[in-house]
């Protein structure tokens, strides 16, 4: 925070939640879908583009009524907008395919309870013009969408042998089955999360080298 | 925000807010669910329509009735039968001859409800196939039903014939351990896959004691139709 910092552009707060503050692999947050839906790479995209939309569509909402609601009822006041986007979201993946409806089962419901969604409300959108609270949400739903894809695509590929539900391997391929069960989502998360924690450990490191070499 | 000293909102102002919010997302949520309906509802009718074609590979048409203590009625368009009444799917091909029964089984599996479609045969008063419509089985175990050879031969003719009363089914469905099947109306379970097996079998003879014996008394009505009446 230093005084000097120009205000970030929307661009910059889209890529905030993509890279910076990945929900998933940086925040930690919204871990239920994240374990729950991940068996295949076209549920976890379909997961993450359904809480993106939420995510945009209620943090512009919030945003716009963030001057009239009173600081009192403001959870309440979030708490049914998001509400009311699920509900959107939950007819309109009915309305597309009933396979996928059945595949993400309730977790489309519980897009209500995920901490990713009432927290940008909070933090960001109540605090902030529509269009950055927008920008940021949608770049915070699209970190999110990228974590489950991650995530959905190595279970796919060592729990099924497919991706995209197309064979990659040939009849000889023995499916590692714990990985399209609840282990197998833990040890795929826990593997990414190394991988992100060992980016940013070398990062800083290499940053205060280059700081220490020009003082 | 917590130095600040509490500014004191009145109460009309909080319930008008709330008032307002709920208004909004409230057309909203009306708004995206006139939209939806049309297509959710021919989804629906598409799964449905897989899901039997499947079991009854003869099927041209297929139409929903309510089975209530009384008689048969037509759906026409409803979703939720009446009290004490049980949906199931007449079934016609293409001659518009009844081509059999199709109806849903549920019971609890290993790890959530397992639901299948079986298709009843009118003349062998048997069962003569099964799909599943949702479960969510351990994959590569559980899920065994949708795949085992042996295990779907059990459906090739499974007897369901109704005891003299017209009550119940004379031999209850039971699902028996693998490979100690003896009689037609038994399962023989997939072996390590028990639970699952079981589900299936107790599904099946819940349905059906519920089912046929309002049901059978009244075939006569679904096979004199010359042209079933189409709800859609």
């Amino acid at each position: 925070m230093t005084p000097t910092k120009t205000p970030p552009s929307s661009f910059d707060e889209f890529l905030d939640g993509i890279w910076k503050q990945n929900p998933i692999f940086v925040m930690v947050l919204g871990m239920c879908p994240t374990l729950a839906v991940t068996v295949s790479a076209v549920n976890a995209i379909s997961m993450g583009l359904a809480t993106t939309f939420v995510l945009g569509m209620s943090c512009m909402l919030v945003s716009m009524l963030r001057s009239a609601i009173p600081k009192q009822v403001r959870i309440a006041s979030y708490i049914v907008i998001i509400a009311t986007f699920v509900t959107v979201v939950d007819y309109a993946i009915q309305a597309i395919s009933l396979d996928l409806y059945e595949a993400l089962g309730a977790y489309i419901k519980l897009i209500v309870a995920n901490c990713v969604l009432l927290g940008r409300a909070e933090a960001h959108a109540a605090k902030n013009p529509p269009l950055p609270a927008t920008f940021n949400a949608l770049g915070m739903g699209l970190g999110f969408t990228l974590g489950l894809f991650m995530i959905g695509c190595v279970r796919e590929i060592l729990g099924a042998g497919k991706l995209f539900g197309v064979a990659l391997f040939g009849d000889h391929f023995q499916p590692w089955v714990v990985m399209v069960l609840p282990p197998g989502g833990f040890f795929v998360l826990a593997f990414w999360l190394i991988v992100f924690a060992a980016f940013r450990h070398f990062g800083n490191k290499r940053n205060a080298q280059l700081q220490g070499a020009q003082p | 925000m917590s130095d600040a000293p509490e500014i004191s909102t009145p109460s009309f102002a909080m319930v008008r807010t709330l008032g307002l919010v709920s208004v909004i997302c409230g057309i909203i949520i009306v708004g995206i669910y006139q939209v939806t309906l049309p297509a959710v509802n021919a989804n629906k009718k598409l799964a449905l329509e897989r899901q039997v074609f499947k079991v009854i590979p003869s099927a041209k048409k297929v139409v929903t009735y309510f089975a209530t203590p009384t008689g048969i009625i037509a759906a026409e368009g409803q979703d939720q039968p009446p009290a004490q009444g049980t949906i199931f799917y007449a079934v016609y091909d293409e001659a518009n001859k009844l081509a059999g029964i199709a109806a849903e089984a549920s019971s609890s599996g290993y790890a959530d409800q397992v639901r299948v479609l079986y298709a009843y045969d009118v003349e062998k008063q048997a069962i003569t196939g099964i799909g599943v419509i949702s479960m969510r089985e351990t994959p590569g175990i559980g899920d065994k039903i949708l795949t085992d050879q042996a295990f779907l031969k059990n459906f090739e003719a499974l007897d369901v014939h109704l005891a003299d009363d017209m009550k119940a089914l004379a031999n209850a469905v039971k699902t028996v351990k693998h490979g100690t099947k003896t009689n037609p109306w038994q399962i023989d379970a997939i072996a390590g896959a028990t639970v699952t097996s079981k589900a299936v079998g107790r599904g099946i003879n819940e349905s059906a004691q519920t089912l046929l014996p309002k049901l059978v008394p009244h075939l006569e009505q679904l096979k004199n139709k010359e042209s079933p009446h189409d709800p859609n």
